[in-house]
């Protein structure tokens, strides 16, 4: 790390403080679900702050969780839905923002209007008619609504970012691509998303983080045993009259990790792609 | 095998037209430059040759074939770019040989075609480099290796020095001009700065807001510019533009090159001296540029031969070369 005189460090005390709270208050929630996760239904209600001793260690939670339903299904279609809704943002987002940002063609810029207007509107009001759609259509109960659904909700950012992004890539790259013969699909491919990888990371993350937690579609459009994620098998041991803490704690702390194993991945990339523009 | 013609060659964006017009022939061989302020379509204009731009009417023509429809990669050009452009993710040597790989060339043709442009560049060294790992220099003469690897009709250059600094500028633009002389192939070189177009064209295309003001060889642009727009914008620094009448002639503008301007010491008011005041010197060890402030024609400027003592402030009187001088009407014609 460069040091400039400037840096006081009064100032860097001061920064990471502040960051150092913000980093507490923000990870506190994690904490306690799973600090919990691992004590017994008395120790969590009587102490709730206080880490597994001896006597309050308790698997019963997890054992619930894996004893009960099937959560290894509820994993693997939050995890299907994710990936899937993410593969298909990533792809049609970017293939739309190289078209709003590379192509002059009419109605360019009410298009890109019109693309971006869905980050405004909430997806969440056309509920209704979605669960027309999907009923007309025999997608309920199918994950395949959920990865339709979530893909129409990523896609208005995904365009909205990538396309700045991509206008920031050298033209003359591109059409250094067009006379040496390559296609449009291989200069798309092979020369603009390796270089606009870090916002890819970017939109990936910020599109992947409300598909898992998402509970509202799910529900609504598939809440068959078959097809429930992880969001809403969790929601069987949260009773009207008794709640099951420990199995919900549990399984919320299971869910963190597939998520946290894909932010690992994508900002990996995203770092890897700041600190390559910064070195050259 | 590589002579272009445009004919009557427009361009509009929208409303705009960027080129108004353009009628030129590039002969076999020849090395072409278009010049021209920002903004004058010599970029556009190079952009439709290459096929990056569609032609809004005219025809663009290589060897008497129309190329307007044709996609660039068939068109048997190659370009360099100004900021090389190269792919990030290929070794040089791929970087070179993409286009031949494209159009699928054998693979042993391809690694011949590479050598010998990598050795005819001094990138023999560098070949399995990415371009990351190269200096600027390094990186366009790949960029210029990855134009000759396809032996095109047509080499056309967007302002391929303007990202080096002065030294590797001067040195490239000799490379350029020997490269010139050995393949002997046709070049389209656009710029800006006028001392490039003077040192390495055949032909210079000057070009103001679309259209082409002057077509003809260096020096003939020098000698018999054909407006005061090309007679000024073509030697560095500019001609002098004095206004006729102060001097009791007929024209609106006269015009002579600041090496044609010889001046004295002192105030005194004799007929054909012009008087006037230094403004500022640049001494350059080779010559003297003097910036005189006139009462007539405001601020003239003369280029002196060596080392010469003249002092801000100074009065001193200039005198022009009689023979030396051009004349312009109120449009800016030449008057002949």
């Amino acid at each position: 790390m460069m040091s400039t005189a400037r840096h006081s460090p009064l100032r860097s005390l001061a920064a990471h403080g502040i960051l150092l709270g913000y980093t507490l208050i923000a990870l506190f929630p994690v904490f306690v679900i799973v600090v919990n996760s691992f004590k017994n239904r008395r120790a969590i209600f009587a102490d709730p702050l206080a880490l597994p001793s001896a006597e309050t260690f308790d698997l019963v939670g997890y054992k619930t969780v894996l004893a009960q339903g099937d959560f290894l299904q509820y994993f693997l279609n939050s995890m299907t839905v994710t990936v899937a809704s993410l593969f298909f943002v990533l792809l049609f987002g970017a293939m739309a923002a190289f078209a709003l940002s590379e192509y002059r063609f009419r109605g360019n810029l009410l298009m890109g209007l019109y693309l971006a207007l869905g980050i405004m509107i909430p997806i969440r009001l056309g509920t209704v008619a979605i669960l027309q759609l999907m009923v007309a259509s025999g997608l309920v109960n199918t994950l395949t609504a959920l990865i339709l659904v979530y893909t129409a909700q990523g896609l208005p950012l995904a365009v909205f970012i990538l396309s700045e992004f991509m206008r920031g890539v050298s033209a003359d790259l591109k059409d250094a691509g067009r006379i040496d013969g390559l296609s449009e699909y291989r200069i798309f491919f092979r020369l603009v998303l390796p270089l606009v990888r870090p916002a890819m990371a970017t939109v990936a993350v910020f599109t992947m983080i409300p598909i898992w937690n998402d509970l509202w579609f799910p529900l609504i459009l598939a809440p068959s045993e078959a097809t429930k994620t992880i969001t809403l098998g969790s929601q069987v041991f949260i009773g009207q009259f008794v709640t099951n803490w420990n199995a919900v704690l549990a399984a919320l702390g299971l869910a963190i990790v597939p998520v946290l194993v894909l932010y690992l991945i994508f900002s990996r990339q995203l770092i890897r792609g700041i600190t390559a523009g910064a070195v050259k | 095998m590589g002579a272009l013609t445009l004919t009557q060659v427009t361009k509009s964006f929208g409303r705009t037209d960027v080129i108004k017009g353009v009628d030129l022939h590039v002969d076999d061989g020849e090395f072409c430059v278009f010049v021209g302020p920002s903004g004058c379509g010599k970029s556009t204009l190079l952009r439709m040759i290459a096929g990056l731009e569609d032609v809004t009417s005219g025809d663009v023509a290589v060897d008497g074939t129309r190329i307007n429809d044709l996609a660039p990669a068939k068109r048997e050009i190659a370009m360099v770019f100004q900021s090389y452009a190269l792919y990030p993710h290929l070794t040089v040597r791929d970087n070179m040989g993409l286009a031949l790989k494209q159009a699928g060339v054998p693979k042993p043709q391809i690694a011949q075609a590479t050598d010998r442009a990598g050795a005819m560049l001094a990138l023999d060294a560098l070949m399995e480099r990415r371009p990351a790992e190269l200096s600027g220099g390094q990186r366009q003469r790949v960029a210029i290796g990855r134009a000759i690897v396809r032996t095109p009709k047509l080499f056309l250059f967007d302002e391929p020095l303007s990202n080096l600094d002065a030294a590797l500028r001067v040195q490239t633009r000799i490379e350029i001009a020997k490269l010139h002389r050995d393949l002997g192939a046709t070049m389209i070189y656009v710029t800006h700065d006028q001392v490039e177009a003077m040192t390495l064209a055949d032909k210079i295309v000057v070009l103001r807001a679309g259209r082409v003001e002057q077509v003809g060889r260096p020096m003939d642009l020098y000698n018999d510019p054909d407006n005061t727009f090309v007679a000024g914008f073509i030697g560095s620094p500019q001609m002098n533009f004095l206004k006729s009448g102060k001097l009791g002639l007929s024209s609106e503008t006269l015009g002579i090159r600041p090496e044609h301007l010889s001046l004295d010491h002192g105030a005194s008011m004799e007929p054909g001296r012009i008087p006037g005041r230094v403004s500022h010197v640049e001494k350059l060890g080779g010559e003297t540029l003097v910036y005189v402030h006139t009462e007539d024609h405001g601020l003239l400027t003369v280029r002196l031969f060596g080392e010469q003592d003249y002092a801000v402030d100074e009065a001193v009187g200039m005198r022009l070369d009689p023979t030396r001088v051009f004349h312009f009407d109120a449009e800016g014609k030449r008057l002949r």
